[in-house]
């Protein structure tokens, strides 16, 4: 059952719209739900509709980690808070670029709230130009391939590090391919008092391009590749870490995704793709993946 | 006149009054000249002294507007407070709160804008936020910067309106000056004020969508709802004065207010603490013989475009006094806004304006004597200049 009314304006097989149903159906009816602007939040309420069933609340782009701690606030302040979750949704964009310092303001001051970043690694609503979530010689509208380029030039902030090093009771990095564990994480997240954080790999069909029918299966591949380590660290400290047996070659990621076509056929391609391959081997020595 | 008074600095006043207003969140980032607003606050809190109430000390001015956005959608009545490039940080948030119909009360202890940075008072912080569809009201004095903050919750928070508020006061002038004043009465204010219980709110019990895309085909309607927000604010601010007058025993004036102004052939129109300095000079050009008179203009946004072509029918010459300039344009916001409401009208009145006191600058009385020269001449031998500065100094230049 889709916790997110049906006749969203998403794309077939969109990431976000799962994500927002995986949370959704992990926090209950007793939440309210902050949403920055970006694909989840276009793609929701288009007025006069809207997907909804939890009270939503969208602001603006970069604050809304800054109105959840309102709204958490306002709770208390009318001695309504009870057990109702604040949870702020919010993509890669909204969440450790544009966003960064609202939230880094809200987990330092240690504020009762939940952020799930849902990381689909590009601004995606505005047309994938490449964010700080944007991984190693990918291929976006802001970053394409060219003579003198494989790509983005950078690999991709570590945000749920950063968060961790906030102070924060409870990090966890998880994917939308794998919602039981997704699902598990978030609501341990919200059980937690102070600033919780979930950091949610969303492979983006339309951004990524790849069949809207592979959504699971590509997250997959960033597991099992270990490009997208799986932990949670409570109190600043690395406490369960899924474990990879014989983390595949990168290349099987990268060349079921049109993002990174281009790597497969330009001279240097195979370099480039060693270095991807650094950056996994890196993950798996740092979290003990294997 | 009811209460004692007491001899505060401004900025305790206006906090004393945020006190009094019982509101549930507080959320503000600390710039001089609002700084006292802030620590009394926090002192307040501290002691215990605000029931039922939050203060969140955040990391920026950008913060702490979107804050209030979510407290104030579930139902608290909030407060913040910032100047100068707080406010201008706050600029993209401004729009958000008035668009989601959200009434916050804000003040603003006016302060110049950078470059070259500048922590003196003038208006160009809050006249640049003129069109973020918060209601803007100016006051003279801390007693009325205090009493205003009452005044904007009950205006803001009237369901015809549900607006934001500014309420302005000058920095320094107004925040820093010890005064005698009186302190809201808590027993009085609750009989003027009553609780914030808006007809939206986020609550899980009921739950609502807020801030949703309009496409083009509803977009247009938000906006002109906003407006009629506005217009309806209009009497409703002279109502809150008139109320406040019926409780307390003080008034200001509702939109605006005048000052010699019956018979005055020349009429000068200004906002904040001029207005003092202002009144003075017209005392003595009064003993001489000179008809001139004031409009001290309160509310900004909504602007009373009615009010002032009723005061100004029967002047000779209408002179501006603005602490701001739109450049490219060479007027001060006052200037402008006065001369395009008397168009299309029968008043044909001929409008100078000056503008003076930017960064700080001292406004003394010879320059407000010299202004009332210059709109002398300008009766007698029609306008050669329409707008300048009452106070460069050529030798800078
Ligand atoms: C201040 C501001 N700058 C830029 C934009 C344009 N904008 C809207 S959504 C968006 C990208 C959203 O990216 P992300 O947060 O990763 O969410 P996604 O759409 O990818 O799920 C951008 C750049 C904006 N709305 N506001
Ligand atoms: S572009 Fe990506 S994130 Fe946006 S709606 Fe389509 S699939 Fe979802
Ligand atoms: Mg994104």
């Amino acid at each position: 059952m889709s916790r997110l009314a049906p006749g969203h304006r998403g794309c077939a097989g969109c990431c976000d719209a799962m994500a927002a149903n995986f949370v959704l159906e992990a926090i209950g009816d007793d939440a309210i739900v902050i949403n920055p602007t970006g694909c989840l939040e276009v793609m929701t309420t288009p007025y006069p509709e809207s997907a909804w069933e939890v009270p939503w609340i969208h602001s603006l782009f970069e604050n809304a980690a800054a109105v959840a701690t309102g709204v958490e606030a306002a709770l208390r302040a009318l001695g309504r808070k009870g057990d109702t979750k604040v949870v702020a949704m919010g993509g890669d964009g909204g969440t450790l670029d544009i966003g960064m310092q609202a939230i880094s303001g809200a987990f330092e001051r240690g504020d009762d709230i939940t952020y799930v970043c849902i990381d689909n690694e590009a601004y995606m609503n505005t047309g994938v130009q490449r964010s700080g979530a944007t991984p190693f010689n990918a291929s976006t509208t802001t970053s394409p391939p060219g003579s003198q380029s494989f790509g983005n030039p950078r690999p991709k902030k570590n945000m749920p590090a950063i968060m961790a090093a906030h102070g924060s009771p409870y990090v966890a990095t998880t994917s939308i391919s794998y919602p039981k564990e997704m699902m598990r994480k978030v609501k341990k997240a919200v059980g937690i008092e102070g600033p919780t954080y979930i950091h949610a790999h969303a492979p983006c069909t339309t951004g990524w391009r790849f069949d809207t029918s592979k959504t699971v299966e590509i997250g997959k591949l960033a597991v099992e590749t270990a490009l997208w380590p799986m932990y949670e660290q409570e109190e600043g400290e690395i406490t369960k870490v899924r474990k990879v047996k014989q983390p595949k070659p990168v290349e099987d990621y990268l060349k079921a995704q049109g993002r990174f076509k281009h790597l497969f056929t330009m001279e240097g391609g195979d370099e480039a793709i060693a270095k991807i391959q650094a950056i996994a081997d890196w993950n798996i020595k740092h979290y003990g993946l294997e | 006149m009811t209460g004692k008074m007491t001899v505060v600095e401004g900025s305790y006043a206006v906090a004393h009054a945020v006190k009094i207003c019982r509101p549930n969140v507080i959320s503000a980032y600390p710039i001089t000249p609002q700084t006292h607003i802030v620590e009394d606050l926090s002192q307040f809190m501290a002691d215990g002294e605000i029931p039922n109430c939050e203060y969140i000390n955040v990391e920026s001015e950008f913060s702490a507007i979107s804050t209030l956005v979510g407290a104030s959608a579930v139902g608290a009545r909030t407060y913040s407070s910032t100047t100068s490039q707080g406010l201008e940080l706050m600029h993209e948030v401004l729009f958000n709160v008035s668009g989601m119909r959200l009434p916050i009360v804000m003040t603003v202890a006016n302060r110049a804008v950078s470059a070259p940075i500048n922590i003196w008072n003038d208006h160009q912080d809050s006249i640049s936020q003129r069109d973020t569809g918060w209601m803007q009201l100016y006051a003279e004095d801390p007693q009325e910067a205090a009493d205003m903050t009452a005044q904007a919750y009950r205006v803001a928070e009237d369901k015809d309106i549900m607006l934001p508020a500014m309420v302005c006061m000058d920095g320094f002038i107004l925040s820093h000056v010890y005064e005698p004043v009186i302190l809201l009465e808590q027993e009085l204010t609750d009989e003027y004020l009553p609780g914030f219980e808006p007809e939206h709110i986020l609550d899980p019990a009921k739950p609502k969508t807020f801030g949703a895309f309009a496409d083009p085909s509803t977009y247009t309607e938000f906006r002109y709802l906003q407006q009629k927000g506005m217009d309806a604010a209009l009497e409703k601010i002279e109502n809150a004065a008139d109320d406040f007058n019926k409780i307390f025993g003080r008034y200001y004036g509702g939109l605006i207010d005048t000052y010699e102004a019956e018979d005055a052939e020349i009429l000068l129109f200004a906002m904040g603490s001029v207005v003092g300095t202002i009144k003075d000079v017209i005392d003595r050009a009064r003993t001489e013989g000179v008809k001139v008179g004031l409009v001290k203009v309160r509310a900004f946004r909504p602007f009373p475009v009615e009010a002032i072509r009723k005061v100004v029918k029967d002047a000779s010459v209408i002179v501006t006094l603005d602490k701001n300039i739109s450049l490219g344009l060479n007027e001060g916001a006052l200037c402008t806004e006065v001369k395009s409401c008397l168009y299309n009208t029968d008043i044909n009145i001929p409008v100078i304006g000056f503008l003076l006191g930017h960064g700080g600058r001292d406004i003394p009385r010879r320059n407000i004597r010299m202004i009332i020269d210059k709109a002398k001449q300008v009766i007698r031998s029609g306008v050669t200049i329409e707008s300048e500065y009452a106070d460069l100094r050529g030798e800078l230049i």
